[in-house]
């Protein structure tokens, strides 16, 4: 009795645990009489520290605490998708049905559902020789999805027997020679990436529908792009936004320290809206982890790697995976919580020195790889993390160290959220490392001339960008009709191109082809403005043109009337300059 | 006490640190659980254990630690933490910040006792916000509106009437529909007697005191009872919307003096600061908060929160109301600049949001042309304030035709729509009055309004020409 584990010292989600003789690092264990699930994280002789994963309201001195000899897991099989779970992968509906509707302690409950019948299809034989990564048969997760059984880590042989039909998540798939018995459901630890193959090159965007990101700024599929803002400049909104319209096969939402009232949101709009490319809701392609901000701090740094850890094990099927993190900041602070519980010396602003480190190891999960044992497929993992830097203050350090992870950069604006222009993403600031490799994409996919259209573009925001120094001085009546000819360029980019509506029915996706068909419409109109001025228009007489407006509201034109209105804009362009010249 | 065989004495306080006393051989305590020091002259100081060893066990004192004598100070343990006897009947009552009736009556006689450390809401049983809440004041409803079951901060600074304007709103919110039942919880933190006094005898006077349970904690009440103050309103508010079915509007001031109790506890307890000494955990604390705010799937009730708070300097950036706006569904900003021009209330329309409002608005609850009017509205008064910095340097002559329209547009909107003193507006009024203030710019440039929208609310320019050419 006397050498039980059990409780010396409660500290905020800190527990001291003594009598732990034996325990390892990383060991899950059940602390106090509501067996609170936490996690050690350090060992001092017989004693460990444990981080608990759940409120420690109530915990006593000489509790007892329970070793489970496991590492922090998630486990992996169907019945994943569509699903919504906390930062430890416990299901919220599941928790809702045995302890209504307040988050309960100590809930032990099955991760996926363990009575729920698959058709399993075998693909291997008896006599095949199997090892990790080999795909064993199949189960139609969803109607797009086609869920892989793979061999789990540390299994290898010939296959005895293989199982068809309906089958629970527990039963036995396949027997190996050697008897290892292999069954749909498997686990992983979170802290450990799953193997890949090799990394691939990053050519190709991931396509999220986005104006400003997917022709100014886009993100590589495989890639890692970070949104930093303060609070009100449109992250989640952002993020919301890309989890609707993002061209992947599969999403991970995962609500780090957020409101629980925007998770139910996102909820709601996943269970109502459509998948623009496949046309199925979109709640079967999506996987949603909450652990809101009043949820414990504990969970929350282990919800990032919960929703990793399932964003590789789809990607380990071949799936395009897009990941989103809204907000790593709360992770960080996480970090930094628990840090300070254990009086390790403090970095920077008070965050522990591992803090870079730690983003780093996480954004590096990301990529676009081989698949470990089947070589000619692959998958992908795009990582999306916003960052909430406190004070829109963007030196601070996480800001910073996901900065030097990440290849796309998309800043948000205050001046720009203030005049309600969003997706408020700053141009002037924000970059995509990975444009240029995926030149060639763009070219062939979209338009030759496209690598050219984007230099305009940029060009003309630049420009806007030196005169507005000289508009400030002398005031726009001063100006040259040549210079107010550019500001208005760069007002109708801004104005009816970048901004975009993240409700409009028509506005909200921007197919990348529509996206080409207006910009190309916005650089003719420009070029003939322009243009005309040389050849001594006054810019009051072109700002009298219907046109203005009507290019403005270009974005919107429903699709099926697009062509229409672009031919009869162009026929109206044409008409408008040439009859002024006369 | 009937309860008695509940409490475990100690004689064996080894030290007094602050508000800390750290006790020896505590045994079988719980972490937030509460205790009472019973002091040689009779005096009784309660206090809440933020730590628990086996060889100690540290407590946390609400109010003055003076005159504890580790020698004859007895510490009797209660075997629960800080809880709160409701029923129907806490309404129309006053509680001091520590859960104590101080308005001279009898206690409440219990129907449940629950734990002011209310648990978090299970995100998928969560129901959206989506009820409009009329507050009368047209920058808030027609720009950022307020829905049932939001949290909305309004961002004051000294001398700045965010009293007043909460005031305003409690006596708009109040007025339901007929088959609903609607309460108000107000929680004054740190607040002055003047400010108690100001809101006691406002919700005297409008009758309001009958539906409202309201928790004071004054400038010079314990620090550590103003940390339990919003969980007690809160636990009160949780009762009467989900227990209750009512509809509950919590007004929580100052939430500035609540930091900085929170601040205070922290270095006493000598943790780690962060940003400007507030404890890193100011944010998860903030949230256990405001995340009390909301509605349940199958339940009538709702729980709608008007925290306020004063930037300190004005300094929107501050820890407090940057961690905040970050958990919070928005924001309302007063300006002083406004104020000093007389306008009430002198909200600050660009920095201000409601990240719920597109829930509560557009057909069906307020009007359809709401969402695109009121980006119009934002963007008109944007560029306008952004001449107003250019015509500062240049002059209003400098200026485009249609810039000095909009310059002119800035003002007009300051002084016509975001300015109407006591009087309260409808919606219809608000969107109505947005709609004129729009034909001082020309058509062509309401290009957020759909055209169809244009032409079916469009307002014929009463001032036509008539209106006052601005200089």
């Amino acid at each position: 009795m006397k050498h039980t584990p059990k409780i010396i010292k409660v500290s905020g989600p800190a527990v001291q645990a003594g009598n732990m003789f034996g325990c390892f690092m990383g060991e899950v264990v059940r602390a106090g009489k509501d067996k609170l699930i936490g996690e050690i994280i350090r060992i001092e002789g017989d004693t460990a520290i444990v981080q608990v994963y759940e409120d420690t309201i109530g915990l006593k001195a000489g509790d007892p605490v329970e070793r489970t000899g496991e590492l922090l897991s998630v486990e992996l099989g169907p019945g994943l998708l569509g699903g919504i779970f906390d930062g430890i992968q416990r299901p919220l509906p599941g928790l809702a049905e045995h302890w209504g509707d307040f988050i309960h302690r100590g809930a032990l409950i099955h991760r996926l559902d363990r009575e729920k019948k698959w058709a399993f299809k075998p693909v291997v034989k008896p006599g095949d020789a199997v090892e990790y990564g080999f795909v064993i048969g199949t189960v139609q997760e969803s109607e797009h999805i086609l869920h892989k059984i793979m061999v789990p880590e540390g299994m290898k042989g010939v296959v005895k027997t293989v199982a068809e039909g309906d089958l629970a998540i527990s039963d036995i798939v396949a027997v190996l020679q050697d008897g290892t018995e292999i069954k749909m459901r498997q686990r992983w630890n979170i802290r450990e990436p799953r193997p890949r193959s090799e990394r691939l090159p990053l050519m190709v965007p991931m396509i999220t529908g986005q104006r400003a990101v997917d022709t100014l700024f886009p993100v590589a599929e495989g890639g890692a792009a970070i949104i930093p803002g303060g609070f009100g400049t449109g992250k989640t909104v952002l993020e919301q936004t890309i989890a609707k319209y993002a061209q992947a096969d599969v999403i991970i939402y995962i609500g780090c320290g957020e409101r629980g009232n925007e998770m139910a949101d996102t909820l709601h709009q996943l269970t109502k809206l459509k998948d623009p490319h496949t046309g199925k809701l979109l709640l079967e392609r999506t996987i949603l982890i909450a652990n809101t901000s009043n949820m414990p701090v504990a969970a929350r740094e282990a919800s990032i790697y919960t929703g990793v850890t399932i964003a590789e094990y789809y990607r380990d099927m071949g799936y395009r995976v897009a990941m989103l993190a809204d907000s790593t900041s709360r992770w960080a602070e996480a970090l930094r919580e628990i840090s300070s519980r254990l009086e390790e010396i403090p970095g920077e602003e008070g965050y522990p020195t591992y803090l870079a480190s730690r983003i780093g190891t996480f954004y590096e999960r990301a990529g676009r790889a081989r698949i470990q044992g089947r070589d000619q497929e692959t998958g992908s993992i795009t990582v999306i993390g916003a960052v909430s830097p406190p004070g829109g203050d963007f030196s601070e350090p996480v800001t910073q160290a996901s900065l030097r992870m990440a290849s796309t950069f998309w800043e948000l604006d205050y001046e720009l959220a203030y005049q309600r222009h969003f997706p408020a993403i700053n141009w002037r600031t924000s970059f995509s490392l990975a444009y240029p490799r995926m030149m060639a994409w763009y070219r062939e996919k979209v338009g030759g001339e496209w690598p050219e259209m984007i230099g305009r573009t940029h060009a003309i925001l630049q420009r806007e960008e030196e005169l507005s120094e000289v508009l400030k001085i002398v005031g726009a009546d001063a100006m040259e009709d040549r210079e107010r000819a550019d500001l208005e360029a760069a007002r109708l980019i801004r104005e009816g191109y970048l901004r975009q509506s993240a409700v409009h029915p028509t506005d909200a996706y921007c197919s990348i082809k529509r996206q080409e068909k207006m910009l190309s419409l916005f650089l003719e109109y420009i070029d003939a403005m322009l243009k005309a001025v040389e050849r001594g228009m006054s810019m009051d007489e072109i700002a009298k043109s219907p046109l203005v407006e009507r290019l403005l509201r270009l974005k919107e034109i429903s699709e099926e009337s697009l062509g229409e209105e672009i031919t009869d804009f162009r026929a109206g362009l044409k008409h408008f300059f040439e009859s002024i010249n006369r | 006490m009937s309860n008695d065989l509940l409490y475990r004495e100690h004689r064996s306080i080894e030290s007094v640190r602050g508000p800390l006393v750290f006790v020896r051989a505590a045994g079988n305590t719980a972490l937030e659980d509460l205790a009472s020091l019973y002091l040689s002259e009779g005096d009784i100081r309660t206090g809440q254990i933020i730590e628990v060893s086996e060889k100690y066990a540290v407590v946390q004192v609400f109010g003055k630690t003076e005159r504890i004598n580790p020698e004859t100070t007895v510490i009797r343990f209660h075997e629960e933490g800080a809880k709160f006897d409701l029923s129907p009947l806490v309404l129309g009552r006053v509680f001091s910040g520590g859960g104590e009736p101080i308005d001279g009556l009898p206690p409440v006689p219990p129907l449940a006792r629950r734990d002011v450390h209310g648990p978090a809401i299970n995100p998928v049983r969560r129901d959206l916000p989506r009820d409009f809440i009329q507050t009368g004041l047209s920058a808030v409803d027609g720009l950022n509106t307020l829905v049932r079951g939001q949290k909305l901060p309004i961002f004051s600074g000294a001398g700045l009437p965010a009293n007043e304007m909460a005031n305003h709103i409690i006596g708009n919110a109040g007025v339901q529909r007929k088959d609903e039942k609607f309460a108000l919880v107000f929680a004054g933190m740190g607040i002055t007697s003047r400010e108690a006094d100001y809101f006691k005898s406002s919700f005297n006077n409008s009758g309001a005191i009958e539906h409202s349970v309201v928790f004071i904690n004054l400038a010079d009440n314990p620090v550590i009872e103003r940390i339990l103050t919003p969980r007690f309103a809160l636990t009160a508010a949780e009762y009467l919307a989900f227990d209750m079915g009512m509809q509950v509007l919590v007004v929580l001031t100052d939430m500035t003096h609540y930091c900085n109790a929170l601040r205070e506890v922290s270095s006493s307890r000598e943790e780690i600061p962060g940003r400007r000494g507030y404890p890193g955990y100011m944010y998860t604390d903030l949230a256990s908060i405001y995340e009390r705010a909301g509605r349940i799937k199958g339940k009538a009730g709702s729980i709608t929160q008007i925290p306020i708070l004063s930037m300190p300097d004005d300094d929107i950036t501050h820890p407090i109301p940057d961690l905040t706006g970050y958990i919070t569904e928005g924001q309302i900003v007063l300006d002083r600049g406004l104020h000093r021009k007389g306008i009430f209330p002198p909200i600050n329309v660009l920095p201000s949001l409601s990240r719920l409002m597109d829930r509560g608005i557009g057909l069906d609850r307020t009007r359809e042309d709401h969402r695109q009017l009121a980006d119009q509205l934002y963007m008109g008064h944007a560029r306008g304030v952004e001449q107003r910095r250019v015509a500062s340097i240049i002059g209003e002559e400098g200026l485009s035709e249609t810039d000095r329209k909009y310059l002119r547009f800035a003002d007009a909107f300051e002084k016509e729509f975001i300015h109407q003193g006591p009087e309260s507006r409808t919606i219809t009024g608000t969107l109505d009055a947005g709609w004129e203030l729009l034909n001082i710019l020309p058509e062509s440039e309401w290009i957020r309004i759909s055209r169809e929208l244009i032409g079916k609310y469009k307002k014929t320019d009463l001032h036509g020409a008539a209106r006052p050419q601005s200089k």
